[in-house]
């Protein structure tokens, strides 16, 4: 028994073979999801990759937001699917409002790529069951614009509820407002993350395989549900 | 309207009638040529095409005549792997497992000095539609970039922009940056170099060529619309030289859209799994111009040309303009009647605007219509591939004999433990030799999942697909000092050092490119440095046994009647077999052993020692052993392969001194070094001999590495051992691994944030 998991490729997505690539790693079955193609075909979780979605020349995920998929995502994720965003994905998920706050440009107004160090702040997601809370986990980050920014009251509602999933730690990469890497709605199933767990499977072609844990956490609840 | 249009009939009817050939940068002899070729005046459509087309740029009238020796001087090691030679838009080379590769670089040099952020991107799409043509998926970018000084101000305009550019194009296209070079040198202040190098993958049997086969067959335009940047390009900024006309120049540099390009990749791949291009040629400089004469050319030999069918950016263009604009992220294919439908709908499911141009002929003309009137009809071959071909004046430099009698051996030199101390820790922060990772975090290094090596370690390693452990492995690298100390021995010093760093990463050399960089063709001066480089690499690759597969000359890289240091950047490919058993340079293990491979000479000419220390450029460059180097990367490579090796690390700039601080510095520990006998402390630090490396090898490996290296002849030092927290050299100093990271990031960092 296994599942499905659907990985969405909008035209400027980078990281969806990556994705498809972790989710087939951990035993689940993979499958593209198109981003015109409103049916979801019956996937059991949804990953929106990183990349460009639509160029992002206007604000990151503004357009992508309204493309007939996320019509279906948008839906599925209120009626409880596991869905993540990486990256791209987590602004997508923003603009959607099915996370609160926005992703800007980093503070220091560059693009970087970094192994980056990692506290798990949340195991009680979709998402992130497998690890212990305050592990460490070392993942890629690579993004313009990954500064998280929310207003203060919506800052310690995130805190005082535990929604803050995972934060910066040995150094912020983009200045992101209380060191935080990743966020998850009320219920649980929604994450965004900025950093790649997608590109931390395998200790060849990443800085570690921390990442694997995101992909074997969906994999063991949705299994067991 | 028609009255404006300068028509083939128009132009037999007004023989007198006085063309702007001069300004769009064709000699008199050049324009009586075509006169000739037409027997009559070119149109005006026509001289646009003659003229980028002929341009230093687009035709390599200066470089040709040199170039051959390229196609003289082939290894027999090419006749087993080279699938797709020079000529066509990059080489291909058989890695195995029914895989192949095709690599190129190109510069940018000129845009990216006049507009840095486009330039460079621009470049960027340039290379990778080289690679795309070919049929290939690219997996990967790498480029060499030289600068003025650090701390000159207008290296402060130029290298944010340029590494924004390279970044901001390539990580929107989704292709891991994955290496190169960065230099800075008061030589490139007025004249930045920007070489982009691509690499992509494909089944053997999936080669694409730029080719119109076949009458009747539809040529389309596909990708972004047609715009008014860049037209003039190719002849009016690549080919001229710099005065002081960089504001006047800025509307010819191209603007770049990643997301219309990656598209357009994604686009093409599908057109490619389907079989559904004839031919296929993409549009950079000169643009349709150079696509319908080189496709029509090597094809049937005829095309007929609707122009007015171009879709538009700006619908005011003027039908020269068309011919001439070099708008980026568009390809042109040739389509069997057929086949036409579903390259459609592929187009369409991409939202990739796609429009039939044209079609094949037999007629043996090239034929451009606008406004239902005939405006080109010319032999699409003269066009192409017969412009002029020039044999320029050479002349030894004047001044290298002094140059060459200046030796930088004689220069002062550091002796005391604390003067070898302070000499390491100046070099360590010096903007040649500084951690770089304030430009390269700009770049992605993970996208595609493949990347099993990247800068800082010497060579950049791909695993080629998902399905395979095989890897390549690809490093690029030049010495614009060398070069110019001794141009022969400079190329071949480019050749081995990018030959060595794809042998420590583990992989096997197999092919090379070259991206050229050099001042004004018409200094004689000039051309006797290009000859002699290029006699240099083809000379060695002959020796190495690695063919070149394809390459770039840039000329005119000059400000005023200075030209810049000759630059020859050569790429080297290399294959391997397990991508897992790819060796970076970092000490990652207490307690290995610490083997020197090769033999250090006293050899300070062109040195980072003497360019810091002393701002000092004089004598001789290292000694070539192209022989030695054969023996090293033997030792290399099989010592990877069976997992001998733990780390290794070539010496180049800065000598045993900086390979050691570079991998204390990757993994993260310390090592206690004895320098080998018989040489003086500071010789064996610092100076450039070549064909060395240093390697990290476990104790219980020692035996069989040492007998693997004699067995190749090539010469072994034990000289310390990994572990500590800091690099000590033979109770002469020791440095913590904390100081020289914070010496080496602290540089760029300094200058740039």
């Amino acid at each position: 028994m296994t599942a499905r998991i659907g990985v969405v490729t909008f035209p400027g997505s980078l990281d969806d073979r990556d994705a498809l690539r972790a989710v087939r790693a951990v035993g689940a079955e993979p499958l593209a999801l198109w981003h015109k193609d409103p049916s979801l075909h019956d996937v059991d979780a949804v990953v929106l990759p990183g990349g460009f979605s639509y160029g992002d020349y206007l604000r990151c995920g503004a357009i992508a937001r309204f493309s007939p998929v996320m019509e279906a995502v948008i839906q599925a994720a209120k009626d409880g699917m596991p869905v993540l965003g990486i990256c791209n994905g987590f602004q997508v998920l923003c603009e959607a409002h099915l996370l609160p706050g926005a992703l800007t440009r980093n503070s220091h107004l560059h693009f970087r790529c970094k192994d980056q160090a990692l506290r798990i702040e949340n195991n009680a997601t979709a998402w992130t069951s497998g690890y212990d809370v305050g592990a460490r986990a070392v993942i890629p980050v690579k993004n313009g614009e990954g500064c998280f920014v929310a207003d203060r009251q919506t800052l310690d509602m995130l805190e005082a509820e535990g929604r803050v999933v995972a934060r910066y730690i040995e150094g912020s990469p983009n200045g992101s407002m209380r060191d935080i890497a990743g966020i998850t709605n009320e219920r649980g199933n929604v994450v965004g993350l900025m950093p790649h767990p997608e590109h931390a499977i395998d200790a060849l072609t990443g800085p570690s395989a921390d990442g694997v844990t995101f992909f074997t956490s969906v994999l063991k609840a949705l299994v067991s549900a | 309207m028609s009255a404006h249009i300068d028509t083939v009939t128009h132009a037999a009817a007004t023989p007198d009638a006085e063309l702007p050939f001069a300004e769009l940068g064709l000699k008199d002899d050049e324009y009586a040529r075509i006169r000739d070729i037409l027997g009559r005046r070119p149109t005006s459509c026509e001289l646009a095409m003659y003229s980028v087309m002929w341009s230093e740029h687009c035709s390599y009238k200066s470089s040709r005549k040199h170039l051959r020796q390229f196609g003289e001087k082939v290894p027999p090691e090419a006749k087993d792997i080279l699938l797709v030679g020079m000529g066509e838009n990059a080489g291909v080379v058989d890695v195995g497992q029914g895989f192949a590769v095709t690599f190129k670089a190109e510069s940018h040099n000129h845009p990216s000095y006049v507009e840095p952020y486009q330039g460079a991107a621009t470049g960027v799409g340039g290379i990778v539609r080289d690679i795309l043509t070919m049929g290939a998926r690219p997996i990967g970018v790498m480029d060499s970039l030289r600068f003025g000084p650090a701390d000159a101000h207008d290296t402060h305009r130029v290298l944010p922009g340029v590494v924004a550019g390279i970044g901001g194009y390539g990580n929107c296209l989704g292709l891991p940056n994955v290496g190169g070079e960065v230099g800075f040198d008061e030589t490139y202040l007025g004249n930045p170099l920007v070489n982009a190098l691509c690499v992509g993958v494909m089944r053997t049997d999936g080669i694409k060529l730029a080719t119109a086969p076949g009458p009747g067959n539809k040529v389309i335009l596909f990708g972004a619309r047609t715009g008014g940047d860049g037209i003039g390009g190719a002849s009016v900024l690549a080919s001229a030289t710099f005065e002081a006309e960089g504001e006047r120049k800025r509307p010819a540099v191209q603007v770049g859209d990643p997301f219309a390009e990656k598209v357009l990749i994604e686009c093409c791949l599908e057109i490619f799994a389907e079989d559904l291009v004839a031919g296929i040629q993409d549009l950079g400089a000169a643009g349709l111009s150079c696509a319908t004469s080189e496709l029509a050319s090597a094809g049937t030999g005829g095309m007929r040309v609707v122009l007015d069918t171009v879709p538009l950016r700006d619908p005011t263009l003027a039908p020269e303009e068309i011919l001439m604009s070099e708008s980026q992220e568009r390809m042109c294919a040739v389509v069997e009647p057929a086949k036409v439908q579903r390259f459609m709908e592929i187009c369409g499911k991409w939202d990739v605007t796609a429009t039939v141009i044209g079609e094949v002929t037999d007629t043996g003309r090239l034929e451009i219509f606008w406004r239902d009137e005939l405006v080109v009809d010319v032999p699409p071959r003269t066009v192409a591939h017969e412009g002029p071909v020039y044999d320029r004046p050479i002349a030894r430099p004047a001044d290298l004999d002094a140059l060459n009698a200046d030796d930088a051996n004689a220069l002062p030199r550091p002796s005391s433990g604390e003067e070898l101390r302070a000499t390491l820790l100046r070099l360590v922060g010096s903007s040649n030799l500084a951690d770089k990772s304030w430009i390269t975090d700009q770049y992605d290094r993970y996208v595609l999942g493949g990347t099993a090596l990247a800068m800082p370690d010497d060579a950049g390693v791909l695993r080629v697909d998902d399905a395979t452990e095989l890897g390549i492995a690809l490093a690029l690298d030049g010495n614009g000092r060398y070069t110019r100390l001794d141009p022969y021995a400079g190329a071949q010093l480019a050749l081995a050092e990018a030959y060595r760093n794809v042998a420590a990463a583990g992989a096997r050399p197999l092919a090379v490119t070259d991206c050229l960089n050099f001042g004004s063709p018409e200094d004689p001066e000039v051309m006797w440095q290009f000859t002699e480089a290029i006699r240099g690499i083809a000379d060695g690759c002959l020796a190495l046994g690695v063919p070149v597969t394809g390459g770039n000359v840039s000329f005119y890289n000059q400000t005023g009647s200075t030209p810049i240091n000759p630059t020859p950047v050569v790429g080297v490919l290399g294959v391997i077999d397990d991508v897992a058993r790819r060796r970076a340079i970092g000490f990652d293990l207490d307690g290995a052993v610490i083997y020197q491979l090769g033999e250090t000479r006293a050899e300070f000419g062109g040195s980072e020692w003497a360019h810091v220390a002393h701002g000092h450029l004089g004598g001789r460059p290292p000694r070539v052993d192209l022989d030695a180097e054969r023996a090293l990367a033997k030792v290399l490579v099989t010592g990877a392969t069976e997992a001998l090796i733990g780390a290794a690390h070539d010496l180049s700039d800065g000598g045993l001194a900086q390979a050691l601080v570079e991998s204390c510095l990757r993994g993260g520990r310390g090592a206690r070094i004895s320098l080998p006998g018989g040489l003086d402390s500071f010789v064996a630090l610092f100076s450039e001999s070549s064909a060395r490396a240093v390697v990290a090898v476990s104790p219980s490996n020692a035996a069989a590495f040492e007998k693997l290296a004699a067995d190749q002849g090539v010469p072994l030092a034990r000289i310390g051992v990994t572990g500590g927290d800091s690099l000590e050299v033979d109770g002469l100093f020791a440095v913590g691994v904390d100081e020289l990271r914070a010496t080496s990031s602290a540089v760029l960092s300094g200058l740039f944030d």
